[in-house]
């Protein structure tokens, strides 16, 4: 095969299809279409809106608590003995991750869009919470779809979004996880289409979606460039993040993606091994193919139907990845990789006793790259990693694993 | 638009009534069985047939055609199964209509080029593919127009005058108006809202426009027979076929003669509706 031609630029796309090359674009029923278009139309109109900007800006400053730290993780750099490693921490935002960023975003466009009730999926129920926080803050009822499965082992997250006002809806069709909980989400709103709006949690579904959250979370990249730029006065040799749908990592990677320099790696869950079927690599170990809206890399038999993949982290428990990251696998500018279950939750353990950062399981399993890759390069180097949730919500998973009983 | 479709609609405007149009799910629960209940509609009364192509993830599906795909996935169906049912069945029907109904992942991993080729061959005159709105025509759309396959899409209550013309603008064989916002196995909208929503249609296109979703009774399909060119119905022959399986799923003799005491009442409730009409 001929190697991928370079584009003049990485950060270029979509296309007004909504395309990265093959992937991404709108692959809806009908009924949708309109209210896609409708959100585009507002969208369009917003993120070339100082007004709609400034409140944004607003709220990451005194409500998430942006910009988030860039930290220099001394204790670690010096146990791996290699690279320097920074953490961008948006584990310390409101609400415990990234998710809030996105979230934020999209509850004022669905102010200004005259939304009255808001939908939403989750995994691991951190873009739940975040959904259900945001649709407390300004006043909007919020029901949030979540896979049976998951509720059972996200307990204390399914108890937040009741505090905060949400509905939440158990979904048993398929196996009851993050994937099914979409289909339920779509039903929903392919229902109600006047009143409703659906926030997804990740860079992926139809377009617009995966270009607006990548926007939203942009701010990530943008923030660690300056802070960088502030504390070192250089940019990064290398950006570690772990992928799900990916949207924590399209936010770190995006404002680098053409300084050529920068080296980028995406990191997937390698569950219990490639080799099984208890994975969710779905750009390592998967093929492209057509779901919730988008061309992506997917989970998948030789039939097309969907397969089920398995984390010990539930929030990158999702047989796709966001059509941007499938794109920049097949240009060869971001590398990723898998990371295993046991070497996760090894990394989550370094972490908590070295730095006294309990991180959550999704960027533990960046962290286990990142102590790959670290030992083998030289101090004068840099690492910027993402932190992209923090492990409050991981400890009852991880003492199971640990043979611990609470 | 391949010549069943036609002659079957220009026999149907002779006879002077809408068409009934019977959704099953392929391979739902085994492949024989499967074979034998499409066998057994025309003479029961269907006039075209949509031949659903089982999808672990049918997101505009209600709880009955997801459970229905998953039976059929479970009994081990495949695409290529699917085609291959249309093949078995055209051996003895060489005039009914055949719709290809699903979810364009599998038709994609399959190969867009040689499912046509396949489709031809098996006897296939249409297919509605429920996530590949107009704007995602160069996918399978024009392809298939290229082989002589009608590509019939959905229309909605969402879908406006502004939009209806890019809808219809590759459509061919008929326009299936969805009579709801929502999901399939819903409850029967306002039929007056139907007919009006039919004549919308209507004045954008000569192609026959055929209602679903809520049809489940003779006296449903006789009320929006009255004003569409064809009545489909889905949802209620699936759960007639999953109420009559036995404990493990299997299908048991009240299978076929449920489905096709059903689709005899849906009949008679076309052969009835343009009476009604005119009452």
């Amino acid at each position: 095969m001929n190697s991928p031609a370079k584009p003049n630029s990485f950060r270029s796309g979509p296309d007004e299809d909504g395309r990265f090359g093959i992937f991404g674009g709108r692959f809806v029923a009908e009924t949708l279409m309109p209210l896609i278009l409708e959100l585009q139309e507002a969208w369009d109109y917003a993120k070339s809106d100082p007004k709609y900007q400034a409140e944004l800006t607003d709220l990451n400053t005194h409500y998430t608590g942006r910009p988030s730290p860039l930290y220099y993780a001394e204790r670690l750099t010096d146990e791996l003995g290699g690279a320097r490693i920074f953490f961008k921490r948006d584990e310390l935002n409101h609400t415990g991750s990234h998710k809030i960023n996105n979230c934020l975003g999209q509850i004022l466009l669905a102010k200004r869009m005259g939304k009255t009730r808001i939908i939403a999926e989750t995994g691991a129920g951190q873009h739940g919470v975040a959904a259900a926080t945001v649709a407390a803050r300004f006043g909007l009822p919020c029901v949030v779809y979540m896979g049976a499965t998951d509720v059972e082992r996200q307990a204390p997250n399914v108890f937040r979004m009741k505090l905060l006002g949400a509905e939440v809806i158990p979904v048993t069709a398929g196996s009851g996880t993050l994937k099914d909980a979409m289909n339920e989400a779509l039903r929903d709103w392919v229902t109600n289409v006047d009143d409703t709006y659906y926030l997804i949690g990740t860079a992926a579904g139809p377009h617009p979606y995966p270009e607006m959250v990548r926007d939203f979370q942009s701010v990530i990249g943008e923030e660690t460039k300056e802070q960088l730029m502030a504390m070192e006065g250089r940019l990064p040799d290398m950006l570690v993040a772990s992928v799900g749908g990916g949207s924590n990592a399209i936010g770190l990677f995006h404002p680098f993606l053409d300084d050529e320099g920068v080296q980028i790696v995406g990191v997937e869950a390698g569950g219990k091994g490639l080799d099984t079927k208890e994975h969710c690599a779905s750009l390592t170990a998967g093929n492209p193919g057509v779901l919730h809206g988008n061309r992506t890399y997917l989970l998948q038999d030789g039939d097309g139907q969907i397969e089920e993949g398995h984390s010990i982290s539930a929030g990158l428990d999702y047989p796709g990845i966001g059509p941007e990251h499938s794109w920049l696998k097949d240009k060869g500018r971001v590398e990723y990789v898998p990371i295993m279950d046991h070497e996760a939750l090894d990394a989550f353990q370094l972490l908590t006793r070295i730095e006294g950062i309990i991180p959550a399981l999704e960027p533990a399993h960046a962290l286990a790259e990142v102590m790959k890759r670290a030992p083998k390069m030289d101090r004068d180097k840099i690492i910027v990693m993402n932190l992209c949730g923090r492990g409050d919500k991981d400890v009852f998973t991880a003492a199971k694993h640990l043979g611990v009983e609470l | 638009m391949t010549h069943r479709m036609d002659q079957r609609f220009a026999a149907l405007a002779q006879e002077g009534r809408p068409a009934l149009v019977t959704y099953f799910m392929a391979g739902d629960p085994d492949y024989a069985a499967s074979l034998d209940i499409m066998r057994a509609l025309p003479g029961a009364g269907a006039d075209i047939i949509e031949l659903g192509m089982p999808f672990s993830d049918p997101m505009a599906d209600g709880p009955a055609i997801q459970a229905a795909g998953l039976r059929a996935l479970k009994g081990g169906q495949t695409l290529a199964k699917t085609l291959q049912m249309a093949r078995d069945f055209r051996h003895q029907d060489n005039e009914t209509p055949i719709v290809m109904m699903g979810y364009y992942n599998p038709i994609y991993i399959y190969g867009v080029e040689r499912f046509l080729s396949d489709a031809v061959s098996a006897g296939i005159d249409g297919m509605i593919v429920v996530d590949l709105p107009p704007e995602m025509d160069d996918e399978l759309c024009i392809p298939a127009l290229e082989k002589g396959i009608s590509f019939i899409r959905l229309a909605t209550p969402t879908t406006d005058d502004a939009r209806l013309p890019k809808v219809l603008s590759n459509t061919s064989g008929f326009v299936y108006y969805v009579s709801m916002t929502g999901i399939t196995g819903s409850a029967l909208p306002d039929t007056g809202k139907v007919a009006a929503a039919v004549d919308r249609i209507k004045a954008h296109t000569d192609l026959p426009v055929c209602v679903g979703f809520g049809v489940k009774t003779e006296d449903h399909a006789r009320a929006i027979g009255a004003s569409a060119d064809g009545v489909v119905v889905g949802t209620a022959i699936v759960n007639a076929i999953a109420h009559s399986l036995d404990a493990d799923g299997a299908a048991t003799p009240a299978t076929k003669a449920g489905v096709c005491d059903l689709i005899r009442s849906l009949a008679n409730g076309v052969h009835n509706a343009r009476l009604a009409a005119v009452e």
